[in-house]
């Protein structure tokens, strides 16, 4: 089981080679992405902030959980913090299991898990402004000076 | 009592600071000290968090103790912007 954060580019092709294993019929990897767009506004860039120690502890939570409900072989899953240019991955989870419903599923309660509970924070840059995402309202929104 | 008080993201940036160690005294919960930083840091009291304390969440009602780590969660975003 592979949990960890990095400020380098995630190997996913990587991610997936370490959840293989002979007992597996198969893996199933997410990848998730920087999008350009976003509510309308064209995002420049976004970048990660994360509680390191704890989102690391998240992250191992939501392993146990998945072994206990599923039955896979192997988990792994990275979050990259720092600044992740457009297009660049963010977020990585393989999941390897002896048939694949398991693996499917499990990839997937892994990552919606992730989203909701791992302590991890992304601003976006667009133009003409910044904001963090997922504050409760868009107070947290702010124009860079000069900008536009 | 000292605790380590840890903000990240918009509270961190409203802040100015990462870390804060603050005095308070024995008993306190997680929201005794909520109060205390949304009535001396502008607009924190919108932010609607979680706490952590020493890297587990809990609730509002959970007591604190000398050299304890608060951390101030807001909402996450973690992922990426192509699956919301």
């Amino acid at each position: 089981m592979i949990y960890r954060i990095t400020d380098e580019p995630i190997d996913s092709a990587a991610l997936l080679g370490a959840v293989g294993s002979h007992a597996a019929g198969g893996s199933v990897l997410f990848v998730g992405t920087t999008r350009e767009e976003n509510d309308g506004k064209v995002v420049e860039r976004l970048e990660y902030e994360a509680y390191h120690v704890m989102a690391v502890a998240e992250m191992q939570k939501i392993g146990d959980e998945i072994a206990r409900r599923w039955s896979v072989v192997n988990v792994a899953m990275v979050h990259r913090v720092g600044v992740v240019p457009l297009g660049e991955a963010s977020v990585a989870i393989a999941v390897s299991a002896a048939h694949r419903d398991a693996a499917f599923e499990a990839c997937r309660y892994g990552i919606d898990t992730l989203k909701a509970a791992v302590p991890i924070w992304k601003k976006e840059y667009f133009e003409g402004g910044e904001r963090w995402i997922g504050a409760c309202d868009h107070g947290s929104q702010s124009r860079r000076e000069g900008a536009g | 009592m000292t605790i380590r008080v840890l903000l990240f993201a918009y509270l961190r940036e409203r802040a100015g600071e990462r870390e804060l160690s603050i005095d308070v005294a024995e008993g306190v919960s997680v929201g005794d000290v909520w109060e205390l930083l949304c009535a001396s840091h502008d607009r924190f009291a919108e932010a609607q968090p979680r706490f952590a304390r020493n890297q587990v969440y809990v609730d509002k009602a959970e007591t604190l103790h000398d050299n304890d780590e608060l951390a101030i969660i807001p909402p996450v975003s973690g992922g990426a912007g192509d699956f919301d």
